[in-house]
């Protein structure tokens, strides 16, 4: 018998749907190697045996009973990070402060795959609040990378991109606010989709930065990762910012040819103090599109070195007024002195909350203060627009953007955690898709000489997704590293 | 620019967080070193820049003025510490710090 373990998001509906197994067979081997595999890997925080065996018999019983009527993702297991809502099941964003809170609902994206069909298995391990590159913020320990578990699996949706790398589960929600889907998908050697701002709902995920946030999907490759996103894009009426357009089809071309296709290649993302491996990898890998009929052209992204600084006073001013709500009032448990409402505020924040959650809620508070919003918030806010505008006149130039995602593979734990700033460089690249609201895709395009995975991101213009996958999914066809896993 | 230890207590105070002294002091270097890293920002001329509102170029929408029924009252309480009479309880306001 085939290791159903083994097996991803259109094997497993394949399978599903001629009667070679049932989804409880599925299910049940998943949890087994989970099981087997989460004292070494840590890539979740809460499992949910007993939901995703209860809803995996309902799955097979429904495939029984209305074969033709069936939701299109009926009884496949998936994972969802612990950022998102999910009714019933213990949320904790990774942070003590919500070490108990049980959600009394659903977040939209994952209500859509759930009323696809999806079976959940558990919620994976994150980045306290998500602000972080490595897990290693989680107050509930790090996650480890299935490649090399002295290395991190990147983050802060690094529980699930080490879950599907470990093949625990065929796929697994990310969020993505300044790379957090793609950076783990480099370091795992997993597949991820960042979508535009706005087109998939964050009505139910737990706000970091808001006019940053984005909710994607990873998993091993580019058209398993199309097939999720097909239901979960779209517009909510719970979320002011989704954005109220059709979905299309996201159909994958047979055949690998990219005739036509330009692909811009920015100089400012090959930049000294990259790991010169990721750097030839990438190239081979634009080299490969080139060779599938691609023209590849240069061109400038100039204020790209400034997404940073940009980032780091916008995402934390944001996360400073979002991270007000714990109070210890309304979730989570309550410190401090009887009857004093300063002593309750102060010490629930301040015990409860981890190390870089209250750093970046410090610089935030600082940057959005009296005598100082213009010159750093408001500075950020008009670079931003620079930022963006790079993006604007690239896409009339060219079709696509392909560029490393990290600047280097996954590093050993610890060598970032005493120096906040040098963490925050491992986010380089991907910031500036977050900045621009443009939608990325992180694939792997081989390993370096450790053994280790390197990603390459696709980005292009609002609510390009569908090309993005069809560019990915071409380059899959041709080159074998998505089915490269660890043993 | 190097932060001050009382600029780092005025901050944790506006943001309500109770810190160690050894967290105001690794904190105001931290803090400092990320500060003068965003200095950059000022290399760029920006005045003629409007700063961004949205990444998207859409028109936020109304929704329609008609109620919808909320989250029952038992669910939205059940995640507090201290609640009564189907409220949350708090400590009074008014004769504390601040």
């Amino acid at each position: 018998m085939t290791d159903l373990t083994q097996l991803g998001v259109r094997a497993c509906l394949a399978g599903l749907q001629a009667g070679d197994f049932s989804s409880l067979e599925l299910t049940q081997a998943l949890l087994q190697r989970i099981d087997a595999l989460e004292p070494q890997i840590h890539a979740f925080l809460t499992l949910t045996p007993e939901k995703a065996l209860a809803a995996a018999k309902n799955a097979d019983k429904l495939r029984a009973s209305q074969p033709d009527d069936l939701p299109p993702l009926t009884g496949l297991p998936l994972a969802v990070k612990d950022v998102l809502c999910l009714e019933g099941v213990r949320t904790t964003c990774g942070s003590k402060i919500l070490e108990n809170f049980i959600p009394p609902f659903t977040a939209t994206a994952v209500q859509r795959l759930l009323d696809a069909g999806v079976v959940p298995l558990g919620k994976t391990n994150t980045d306290e609040f998500a602000m972080g590159s490595s897990t290693e913020n989680s107050a509930y320990g790090p996650s480890r990378n299935p490649w090399n578990t002295g290395r991190v699996p990147g983050g802060s949706s690094g529980g699930s991109a080490a879950a599907v790398a470990a093949r625990m589960t065929p796929a697994a929600f990310g969020t993505d606010t300044g790379g957090s889907v793609r950076q783990p998908c480099s370091f795992c050697g997993a597949t991820g989709i960042k979508p535009t701002y706005g087109r998939t709902s964050r009505y139910g995920l737990v706000a970091y930065g808001s006019s940053l946030d984005t909710v994607g999907m990873i998993a091993r490759n580019v058209a398993d990762v199309a097939t999720l996103f097909q239901h979960m894009a779209g517009f909510d009426p719970l979320d002011a910012t989704s954005v109220q357009l059709p979905v299309p089809e996201y159909t994958l071309p047979e055949s690998d040819s990219l005739k036509g296709l330009r692909v811009g290649v920015p100089e400012e993302y090959f930049i000294e103090g990259i790991q010169p491996e990721v750097e030839e990898r990438v190239r081979a890998a634009i080299a490969q599109l080139e060779a599938q009929g691609a023209t590849a052209i240069p061109i400038h992204l100039p204020h790209t070195e400034y997404a940073l600084p940009v980032y780091y006073l916008i995402a934390p001013a944001e996360a400073s007024a979002n991270l007000a709500r714990y109070d210890g009032i309304r979730f989570g448990p309550r410190l401090g002195e009887d009857n004093n409402l300063w002593s309750l505020f102060t010490e629930t924040r301040g015990r409860l909350f981890g190390p870089e959650v209250k750093r970046r809620i410090m610089l935030g508070t600082y940057a959005l203060s009296a005598g100082y919003y213009d010159a750093y918030y408001g500075k950020a806010q008009k670079v931003r627009t620079l930022i963006k505008r790079d993006f604007d006149l690239a896409f009339e130039q060219v079709d696509v953007i392909a560029a490393p995602v990290a600047p280097t593979t996954a590093f050993k734990f610890g060598q970032h955690t005493d120096d906040p700033l040098a963490m925050y460089l491992e986010d380089v690249f991907t910031l500036p898709a977050n900045l621009a609201g443009v939608p990325g895709l992180a694939f792997p395009v081989g390993p370096d000489s450790d053994g280790m995975p390197v990603g390459m991101q696709l980005m292009g213009p609002h609510f390009r997704e569908d090309l993005l996958f069809q560019v990915g999914h071409a380059y899959q066809l041709a080159t074998p590293w998505h089915e490269n896993w660890p043993e | 620019m190097k932060l001050t230890i009382e600029e780092v207590e005025h901050i944790a105070a506006l943001a309500r967080l109770e810190l160690t002294e050894e967290e105001q002091q690794r904190y105001a270097e931290q803090l400092s070193d990320v500060l003068d890293y965003a200095a950059r920002l000022d290399e760029l001329a920006t005045d003629q820049i409007p700063p961004t509102a949205s990444v998207l170029d859409l028109q936020l929408r109304l929704r329609e003025d008609r109620s919808r029924p909320g989250l029952p009252t038992k669910d939205v309480l059940k995640n507090a510490a201290n609640t009564r009479d189907d409220q949350f309880q708090v400590p009074p306001i008014l004769g504390g710090q601040e």
